[in-house]
This record gives C-alpha cells, sequence and structure tokens, in this order.
C-alpha cells in the first residue's frame, strides 16, 4: 500500500442518466477521518458511493481510493474497504455461520474470532437464517461483516436510516472504536444528520447532482447562522448575503453564510445557531430566494 | 380594448403578499421559553398601540403553524395574556385585545416617563448640568404648564 493523505478523491465526476445529472463533482475524504455525506433523496448519493465501488461506470472523471486508481486497481483496494448498505445484500436464508465460511474464502485477512466477537456484541444469533431477522439485526449483522477483515476505509449508504435511538448509537460507538486508529477512515452517507452531527469531521453536501458545501463540520456549522427577523429588520437587510428566506404570518427566518459578519452588522438582529437540518433545508430552496 | 401580457405582471415578492398581522420573533438560543417569547412580545405590541383594544389575535392554531412550535405553546402564552388582563378569548370566535385598563395604562405611562427622564438625566450630564439646576427647570416647566 502507497502512501497517501486522502483516503478517497473523487475528481470532476460526471455520469448522466435520463433526468438527472451528477455534475463535476470534485472532494476529498481524509485518511483517518469520518465524512458525513449529506442531501436529499435522489441528489446522488448513492450514485457516488456506486461509482466510488466501481459498480457504476462513470461518464468522465477520476476516483482514487488510498492514492490508487479505482477501476485499475480494483482488486487491491477492496480487500481493503468495505461497505454497508441500507439493505442486507446476504441472502434470506444463510446464516450467520455460513457468512463466517463464506467471507474466510473470500477476505485473506478474515478474522473469524473478531467476526464472533461483534456477534455476541450485537447480540446475534449464529444459527438463525437472516429472513427472520428484524431490520436492526439485519443492520448490526452487515456492520459486523464489514469490520471483521481488517478494513482501512468504511462506506456506508443510508446505513443508520430507519434504526432506533439506541442501536443507532450502539452503531456510532463501533464507529468511534474503529476510528481510533490512524489509518482508517468512513464515508457516511445519512438523513438523520443529528448522527453526524455527533460524529462526523467533514461534510459533504450535494444537491441536485451537484456539490454546494464541503468542508470541516465545525466551520460549516460556524459560519452558518439563521437571522430571526421582523419585516422591517427584513427589508433593510442586504440581499446578497443571505442563502435564502423562511417566511411565515409573523416572523422571517434568514440563512446566511456569513454569520460573525452578519452580527456585526445587524447587532439588533437575533441571530440563532443552525444545525445541518437548516443548511440543508435552507440550501435546497436557495433558488426560490424566498419561500414559506 | 388591450390585454395584459404575460410581460405586464409584474414580480411581486412573497413579502408582500401574505397575511402580515404582527411581528412575533422566536429565538431557539434565548434561554426564554418559547410562551414567554410570546406573550412578552404581544403585550409590547398592545402597550406601544400597535395592537388596539377590539383587535384580533391570529388564532392559536395559525400561530403555531407559522411558527412551527406545539398549539399547546401557543396557548399557554394566550393564557398567560388573559390572566395578566391583556386580552380576551372567546370560544369559537378567538381572542381579542382588551379595552386598557387605567390602572393598566397608568403603570405603562409611568414606565415610559421614567424613561424619559433617563434622557433627559443623560443629556444633562453631557452639558454639566447640576442636579438642582435641572430640578429648577424642571419645576418651572412642570409648574408652568400645570398652572395654566
Amino acid at each position: 500500500m502507497n502512501d497517501y493523505t486522502n483516503a478517497i478523491e473523487v475528481r470532476d465526476l460526471t455520469k448522466r442518466y435520463d433526468g438527472f445529472t451528477l455534475d463535476n463533482l470534485s472532494f476529498n475524504v481524509p485518511g483517518g477521518s469520518i465524512m458525513g455525506f449529506i442531501g436529499q433523496n435522489g441528489a446522488g448519493k448513492t450514485t457516488t458511493i456506486n461509482t466510488i465501488l466501481n459498480i457504476v461506470k462513470p461518464d468522465s472523471g477520476t476516483v482514487k481510493v488510498f492514492g490508487l486508481d479505482h477501476i485499475r486497481d480494483e482488486k487491491e483496494i477492496k480487500k481493503h474497504i468495505a461497505a454497508v448498505f441500507d439493505e442486507l445484500p446476504f441472502d434470506d436464508r444463510l446464516t450467520a455461520s455460513d457468512i463466517n465460511v463464506i467471507m474466510r474464502e473470500i477476505y485473506d485477512q478474515w478474522d473469524s474470532d473478531k467476526f464472533f466477537a461483534f456477534l455476541d456484541r450485537f447480540q446475534l444469533p449464529k444459527k438463525k437464517k437472516f429472513g427472520k431477522f428484524s431490520k436492526g439485526m439485519k443492520m448490526k449483522m452487515q456492520i459486523a461483516a464489514a469490520l471483521s477483515h481488517n478494513a482501512k476505509l468504511l462506506i456506508m449508504d443510508e446505513a443508520t436510516t430507519g434504526l432506533d435511538p439506541v442501536v443507532r448509537n450502539e452503531i456510532l460507538d463501533i464507529f468511534f472504536e474503529f476510528l481510533q486508529d490512524e489509518e482508517h477512515s468512513i464515508l457516511m452517507s445519512s438523513h438523520i444528520t443529528s448522527d453526524l452531527e455527533k460524529i462526523a469531521d467533514s461534510v459533504t453536501f450535494i444537491d441536485k447532482g451537484k456539490l454546494l458545501i464541503s468542508g470541516c463540520k465545525d466551520d460549516i456549522l460556524e459560519s452558518h447562522a439563521i437571522l430571526r427577523c421582523s419585516r422591517a429588520d427584513y427589508e433593510a437587510l442586504d440581499k446578497s448575503d443571505i442563502v435564502s428566506a423562511r417566511i411565515n404570518d409573523f416572523s422571517i427566518d434568514v440563512m446566511v453564510s456569513d454569520a460573525d459578519e452578519c452580527r456585526r452588522r445587524y447587532p439588533g438582529i437575533i441571530t440563532d445557531k443552525a444545525n445541518l437540518d437548516d443548511i440543508m433545508l435552507f440550501y435546497v430552496n436557495r433558488d426560490k430566494k424566498e419561500w414559506r | 380594448m388591450t390585454y395584459a401580457s404575460a410581460n405586464d405582471i409584474m414580480y411581486i415578492p412573497y413579502i408582500y403578499i401574505m397575511r402580515w398581522t404582527m411581528d412575533i420573533i422566536i429565538s431557539n438560543s434565548s434561554g426564554e421559553p418559547i410562551y414567554q417569547q410570546i406573550s412578552t412580545q404581544i403585550k409590547a405590541l398592545i402597550l406601544n398601540g400597535t395592537l388596539k383594544a377590539g383587535d384580533a389575535l391570529p388564532s392559536m392554531r395559525q400561530l403555531a403553524q407559522n411558527l412551527r412550535i406545539s398549539v399547546i405553546t401557543t396557548k399557554r402564552a394566550y393564557e398567560e395574556l388573559e390572566r395578566d388582563g391583556f386580552i380576551e378569548s372567546y370560544t369559537g370566535k378567538g381572542s381579542f385585545v382588551k379595552g386598557q385598563n387605567a390602572e393598566l395604562l397608568r403603570e405603562e405611562y409611568l414606565r415610559q416617563t421614567e424613561e424619559l427622564l433617563g434622557q433627559v438625566c443623560a443629556k444633562a450630564r453631557q452639558c454639566d448640568l447640576s442636579l438642582d439646576e435641572l430640578k429648577e427647570m424642571l419645576e418651572l416647566i412642570y409648574g408652568g404648564e400645570g398652572n395654566e
């Protein structure tokens, strides 16, 4: 394995489908960190992830994983990648013991002890067929399988969606443990932005196939703010500063992307912190400028 | 006879076609509970004359929907306003600003007088006017107007 600073490097990635284009997407997942990948349904998150995994062929652009070309060096890369999807990819008739036998043959570095330790920790039965597993059990099963071949990069697509907060927290704990090794990285797409707010180091936000924001999570959260305006406040605002404004019958919430500057310029207006949900909502409506 | 073409229709920003009745601004970073933020702001609107006796307040549900808060919260705000004598609610008709009672008004005028006197003192200090000189001036003005 050669030296690399970014676990994943996506450059000018373009993929055209009928009615949808992934448009010139570029971003990095720095090695040793966890990146949250957010966007609406249909924004292109899964297409991007599938392209990184070479399941989908891009029309143009390059992807490097561990500094290697993701098509030419696919075999080498995939020894060190684990991918987790929202659906269990294993057949309903299989059991956890079967998976151990199968994976042992596929991966050089499959660690049966680690796998069974995960099963114990998640309280998953070894002989029960996956068809009889609950949604939470299936997800834990996938994560147990994903983390048992000494992967360096974990790619998760909507993996925590539909799970209860207790199970999600358990899974987030596992991620923290995984990240104790400085060589390990995670790319995680999710709608549950509160999870990402807890664990992500950086965030990439795409909308309609285009990159909106990519960067350090703390910087993004600190630079954005919501101004709570009266109608008079709003009319006095410099409209070039705003991302978009949500209007109701009594007040106007305005998202700005330079919070410090706005606090200085409009000291009389209440400025609230924005969370990732707010940022997503106001950016998705940015073309409308004013919305209800 | 001319017909308006699509080009003649001006773009009207959303803000001008809304059902605006009053400003209520909710902050979730302020430590003050939301129901209190609402009741304080409506009280201020009544005392400064923006809302007058008999004016209808927005329905609790309209307020809740627009501010994206629970109806229980708006109900609590209105109950507080009713208890303090600022509004009256009638089942099926809604809530209305109450005719102000003398005591409430007097208190409000007292508060405003104090505020204006504060400004007077600040001005007096700016030009090194002593308290005695100020009192003298006040007696002259107060007495002069009162004796007319």
